[in-house]
């Protein structure tokens, strides 16, 4: 009974008071460190701006990288090449992606492949970005070094002329393959995912309905369930094009870096993240600057395809 | 998103009725493309795993308790950068697991008006979005000068005290544990917030109100009610930063300073196992490239676990919030 009826004498008054109090200290301090992580990101988006903005010219994205201690200049082609690279990641991990979901979602739901398909997808989203760089280096740098090697120690001749023009045009080595490779691998989880969670939001009835009409379920796939399921999947392929565009350890010793103007795919190809690495490492002002516009360009880059992923693609 | 799945076997099952169907074109296309997923994974472990053999042969465990790092002599241990991955991970938990936490009850309580909520929520998805090169800019021209006016303050205030003296042993360098620890705790901060929110928010809204109605107040509700029944959660949400924290890259090899002696102070430079790979891989050979592929495949085996029982801890509960709708 005295404890019901606390709330009446002096003592429970006072109690109830410091309860009182107590939450209210907490709802300030909860608040407070909520709020505090405001100023990380508006100190790096002010940062990003107030250094960026004045060297963002039109001229910026014609030009090469200048040469260390260097003035002017641009980086056109590392703006070329993460777009190349992300390219050549998304024309392997899309439809790889895809497919799989359509797979896990459509054709065997509950199989023991699909089970594991879903699991081998979170521990890939897992994995650290640098694995996957390392991975297309001992898949696709390695075998191209290791293979010149062998032919170089060969007889001289023609043949081994050949042989050496053969083996240093194979799609490898230090390259935007290599780098698109190791992209792809960090993009597939994200796709598979989102793609899953697209097919799983179709409606039961369109499918039923078309299975009621007679399509076969090839038909009814192709016809019906993934159009209609192509907004949500586009939404992961912009969120992963937002990722892998940002992504700098996957290619760092798989694309390298270049100076100049990439002649093809098959050379060290420049990028934008790796510019930033290289450039704010440098002692000069003017590289530091231009590390700080290439993260403005990166960081609208990877805004849009984020806001096209959200708005855009989203209908649902 | 469980009653959707719940519900789907039934209409599929209907449409792959033995004999009904035989498998079309399309079909063994999509089941070649998942098991090439499948097969990504296993292909990765195994390449990492034959490129470092050479250097595990030659090496054994020696590679993980040695502390010296010199290609010239062929000499190569691990140590410092096991140890750099593992306290930095951890001291950038400790930093973010409090903030991390007021956010997720921050967004889950109504404190604040929905509108600011949302500016809040907005904001570490941002953070979610951002580069790790960017994160690594903004360190070196932020982090670094703060480090460097607290460092030299913490290790002349810390020298003489037992534990702190050495965890803070001067002199202090701008280029250090701390300065890495502090930018891969924002890193890992959308990772705690988004699980440990969404355990919160599966918490049934029923306890909440039976709390309210037992004359609880609401952080006696908060610390009493939601938070050990969204505990496994958040055990779950720490557990995937750490792995996150762990494989971080970048940021990490631009301001912890890559350095390879073994040290226990967090203000000199120290090297994580990611940063010594984004530093050493370009220009590696011979021998070198396998021991780089037995640190990878550390780094590898490492957050794999991590990840992999993150997810089960996820997964238990899951299960145990279901049983208690």
């Amino acid at each position: 009974m005295a404890d019901t009826e606390h709330f009446f004498t002096a003592a429970g008054a006072h109690r109830a008071g410091i309860r009182s109090f107590g939450n209210k200290v907490l709802n300030v301090v909860c608040v407070a460190l909520a709020l505090l992580t405001l100023i990380p990101l508006v100190s790096i988006v002010f940062l990003v701006l107030k250094n960026g903005l004045p060297l963002l010219t039109p001229a910026i994205f014609t030009e090469l990288p200048p040469a260390a201690g260097q003035a002017g200049g641009g980086f056109g082609n590392a703006v070329v090449g993460t777009f190349q690279m992300v390219g050549i990641a998304l024309a392997i991990a899309a439809p790889l992606g895809i497919l799989s979901a359509v797979y896990i979602n459509e054709y065997a739901p509950t199989s023991r492949l699909s089970n594991t398909v879903r699991f081998v997808a979170k521990l890939l989203t897992g994995i650290p970005s640098i694995i996957c760089g390392v991975f297309a280096y001992a898949v696709i740098v390695l075998p191209k070094t290791g293979l010149i090697e062998a032919v170089q120690g060969w007889r001289e001749g023609w043949f081994r002329d050949i042989a050496l023009w053969i083996v240093t045009s194979l799609p490898s080595g230090f390259s935007a393959w290599a780098g698109g490779f190791a992209l792809s691998i960090l993009m597939l989880p994200t796709i598979l995912i989102t793609a899953e969670q697209a097919l799983l939001g179709v409606s039961k009835a369109y499918r039923e309905a078309s299975y009621g009409l007679g399509a076969t379920r090839f038909q009814t796939i192709w016809r019906i369930v993934l159009p209609d399921a192509v907004p949500a999947i586009m939404t992961g392929i912009m969120l992963s094009v937002a990722r892998a565009a940002g992504e700098t350890a996957p290619l760092i010793f798989t694309a390298l870096f270049s100076q100049f103007w990439a002649q093809s795919l098959n050379e060290p190809t420049a990028s934008l993240s790796v510019l930033i690495y290289n450039f704010s490492t440098l002692p000069y002002e003017h590289q530091q600057n231009m590390a700080w516009t290439a993260s403005l360009v990166l960081v609208i880059l990877v805004t849009i395809s984020n806001v096209t992923a959200q708005v855009v693609f989203r209908k649902r | 998103m469980s009653t959707l799945s719940d519900e789907k076997p039934a209409i599929y099952r209907a449409g792959s009725r033995p004999g009904r169907r035989s498998p079309d074109l399309f079909q063994v296309l999509c089941w070649v493309a998942s098991v090439a997923t499948v097969a990504t994974l296993a292909w990765m472990i195994l390449q990492i795993g034959q490129q470092s053999w050479p250097a595990i042969k030659e090496f054994g465990l020696g590679f993980i308790t040695g502390e010296r790092w010199i290609p010239n002599r062929d000499q190569y241990g691990v140590l410092p950068f096991l140890l750099g991955t593992t306290i930095s991970s951890l001291i950038a938990l400790l930093f973010a697991l409090p903030l991390g936490l007021s956010i997720a009850i921050f967004l889950s309580e109504d404190f604040l008006p929905l509108p600011i909520r949302q500016v809040v929520r907005f904001t570490v998805e941002m953070l979610a979005a951002i580069p790790s090169v960017v994160y690594g800019l903004w360190g070196i021209f932020v982090v670094i000068p703060l480090v460097q006016q607290w460092g030299k303050w913490l290790a002349k205030t810390f020298e003489d005290v037992p534990v702190l003296g050495v965890v803070f042993d001067g002199p202090a360098r701008s280029n250090s544990m701390l300065t890495a620890s502090i930018v891969l705790a924002l890193m890992i901060l959308p990772t705690i917030t988004a699980i440990s929110r969404n355990a919160l928010v599966a918490v049934p809204a029923t306890l909440r109100e039976g709390s309210y109605a037992l004359g609880a107040t609401r952080w006696e509700t908060i610390f009493g009610v939601l938070l050990p029944t969204a505990a496994p959660g958040i055990v779950a949400a720490t557990i995937l930063a750490l792995g996150r924290a762990m494989g971080e890259t970048m940021a990490v090899a631009m301001l912890i300073g890559n350095s390879d002696r073994l040290t226990w102070s967090l203000l000199k430079p120290a090297g994580t196992l990611a940063s010594k790979l984004a530093n050493e891989f370009g220009e590696a050979s011979g021998i070198q490239v396998n021991a780089l592929m037995y640190a990878a495949l550390l780094l590898m085996g490492l957050t794999l676990t991590v990840n992999i029982l993150g997810e089960l801890v996820l997964r238990y509960t899951q299960r145990k919030t279901a049983g208690i709708r």
